[in-house]
């Protein structure tokens, strides 16, 4: 039986650019996928296809059983979508917004009305209610664009790059409302560009370049291919780079590279920071003096050059290569 | 998340998707939603105000005493004349203002936000509309009292009721909203809302002076005559002129300006059977 997302064979071509080349997508009942990629990978097609917002040019798709394509409006009833840019109305107060898009999903006046008080309170909006989004921070935007893709509380969720410009605070709060959301059994897709992001969050990752899916499979399994943590030492003296090599290959998973010209080693390990503490103590009974010393964790720029071969090329512009002007979704607004 | 939201969220459907009753739902939502908007943004509406108020102290202080209409170049028969000119055009310049309030949404994530909720297709623009025309209804009641205040009367030429009275008033307010439709489409082919902005008023000034609305048309050379007699505005200005009671009707063979009063309902609920339609599509592949 297909999970709760469920794609096969997505394409969609926006003039020249093949957004979308073939993407198969399968996301069991109550768990969490990231959508791993740099910008203009595709993720943002991706997930505007599986919410009935862009009709794919061919493949096929199915969301809480549902298919995307033959019943749009069904689908519409069992997801959530929390954008890129918090897609609140701005000249609405918080509470006005979430009753308005509970009315939308077709409740009923009332019941939008108290859901709305529920969602204020759950997400530290309370305070906030009745004044107009346009005076909320970043982060209070981002709470509130997600508290209304739960009016519902729909089986089946979509965020699309959730953190992207907020601060780390804001990210840390907002990585807690959403585990705290998948530990109650939502399925959840969530694209990000932050390898960090998706091993905090998702149980499975895709990799996504060039509208393709390049790698699956959970955070563990993708750093083993990336040759997962790293302990980097930069020594002060020249001469003591031979020492340090062998302190940290006693220590270290493989074999200790060395960058003569910057005095740089480096040595894949397994054990992080107090791992990290051991090898300063035998650094340091040893008399080598060290310039610079830090726990390197693979970034999404280490995942693409293993996978690939080429560094993740982030473009400049939208993730979104749709050219149709009426869509090109405001910047402004995230900030 | 909840178990008893879960039950909330089952029970608190009120109707089946695509349901007449739905979509009145839906767009009443929206209007609601742009009627707040309008409340928060006053100085929107209170430049709707000040225009027209503005072309009638300008037109019948600044032409009043040059226009002839009839054979008379009287400065008050003018007055008289021009108003149903003026609330005809007041209430096709709500256009502009459904143009550029629907290229904004488009423009914004929250479009995305509604084109994922199941809600019907076209309360997005449905909403918008009945939102100007509650607008429109406001402009209008300012301006009839301005008007008033100027000196306008209506029954000056021939006798009328107030039922008539009201009548011209549901036929400036039809033609508005049919307008609005006009606005929708625009809003939605052009890519800011400031290009909306220009591009729902500037195809306005041909339409409403290419028309019976500020000089007599009959005087006009014969070819544009015919274009303005024809014109779908000028049906509107004629019909509310001959239910005002005010002077200045015009004489022709052309049969809108003979039966204008239903020439004016058939055009406008043509131009909304055609626009909606057209712009309910539109709205709909625009992202897809």
């Amino acid at each position: 039986m297909p999970g709760a997302i469920y794609a096969e064979g997505l394409v969609k071509t926006f003039g020249d650019v093949r957004a979308l080349d073939g993407v198969d997508l399968d996301v069991p009942e109550g768990t969490v996928l990231g959508l791993l990629g740099p910008n203009g990978a595709g993720k943002t097609t991706a997930v505007r296809c599986l919410t009935t917002l862009l009709r794919p040019d061919s493949g096929r798709a199915f969301v809480a059983g549902i298919d995307v394509l033959a019943h749009p409006n069904e689908v519409r009833r069992s997801i959530g979508l929390s954008g890129q840019f918090a897609a609140v109305d701005e000249y609405l107060t918080g509470r006005e917004n979430l009753q308005m898009v509970g009315q939308l999903y077709q409740m009923r006046a009332r019941a939008a009305k108290a859901r709305a008080v529920e969602l204020l309170e759950q997400f530290h909006l309370s305070d906030a209610a009745d004044r107009p989004a346009k005076t909320y921070s970043g982060g209070m935007r981002r709470r509130l664009d997600l508290a209304a893709a739960l009016v519902v509380s729909p089986p089946v969720m979509f965020m699309d790059e959730p953190t992207t410009g907020l601060d780390p605070r804001n990210r840390q709060q907002l990585w807690e409302v959403i585990k705290q959301l998948v530990s109650g059994g939502t399925t959840l897709l969530l694209t990000t560009q932050y390898l960090e992001e998706a091993d905090h969050l998702a149980h499975d990752i895709a990799v996504v370049d060039r509208g393709h899916v390049i790698a699956r499979g959970t955070s563990d399994e993708l750093k083993a291919r990336t040759g997962g943590e790293r302990v980097e030492v930069v020594v002060h003296e020249r001469e003591h780079m031979a020492t340090a090599a062998e302190v940290l290959t006693g220590f270290g998973k493989g074999a200790t590279t060395v960058e003569d010209h910057t005095r740089k080693l480096t040595v894949p390990v397994t054990g992080g920071a107090k791992l990290l503490a051991e090898v300063i103590r035998e650094l340091d009974t040893r008399g080598i003096e060290i310039d610079d010393i830090g726990l390197r964790r693979p970034t999404l720029d280490d995942v693409f050059l293993s996978l690939t071969g080429h560094a993740a090329e982030t473009k400049a512009e939208d993730d979104d290569p749709e050219t149709d002007p009426g869509h090109q979704p405001e910047k402004e607004a995230a900030k | 998340m909840s178990a008893a939201t879960d039950a909330a969220r089952t029970a608190a459907h009120t109707g089946s998707v695509g349901s007449v009753g739905q979509s009145v739902r839906d767009s009443l939502v929206i209007a609601r939603r742009n009627l707040i908007r309008m409340t928060r943004i006053p100085e929107m509406v209170l430049f709707g105000v000040i225009q027209p108020v503005m072309f009638v102290v300008l037109f019948t202080y600044v032409f009043g005493g040059s226009m002839k209409i009839g054979n008379t170049t009287d400065a008050d028969v003018y007055k008289d004349f021009l108003m149903a000119g003026i609330f005809a055009q007041t209430v096709t310049f709500a256009t502009a203002g459904s143009a550029a309030g629907i290229a904004d949404d488009m423009q914004k994530g929250l479009v995305d936000r509604f084109r994922s909720l199941p809600m019907a297709r076209g309360a997005v623009l449905t909403g918008r509309t009945v939102a100007d025309l509650a607008q429109t209804c406001v402009t209008v009641l300012v301006l009839a009292v301005v008007a008033l205040l100027v000196g306008w009367r209506v029954g000056s030429a021939e006798p009328t009721n107030a039922g008539k009275v009201l009548g011209a008033f549901g036929l400036l307010l039809l033609l508005g909203y049919a307008f609005t439709w006009i606005g929708a489409l625009i809003g939605l082919s052009v890519r800011t809302p400031e290009a909306a902005t220009s591009g729902g008023i500037i195809w306005l000034f041909p339409v409403t002076f290419v028309s019976n609305a500020f000089v007599d048309s009959s005087q006009m050379t014969p070819w544009l005559r015919h274009i303005a007699e024809w014109n779908p505005f000028s049906a509107t200005v004629q019909a509310t002129r001959e239910l005002f009671g005010n002077p200045g009707v015009v004489q022709s063979d052309a049969w809108p300006m003979q039966h204008p009063v239903w020439a004016s309902l058939i055009w406008s609920v043509l131009i909304i059977a055609v626009f909606r339609t057209l712009a309910v599509r539109k709205y709909r592949s625009a992202a897809a």
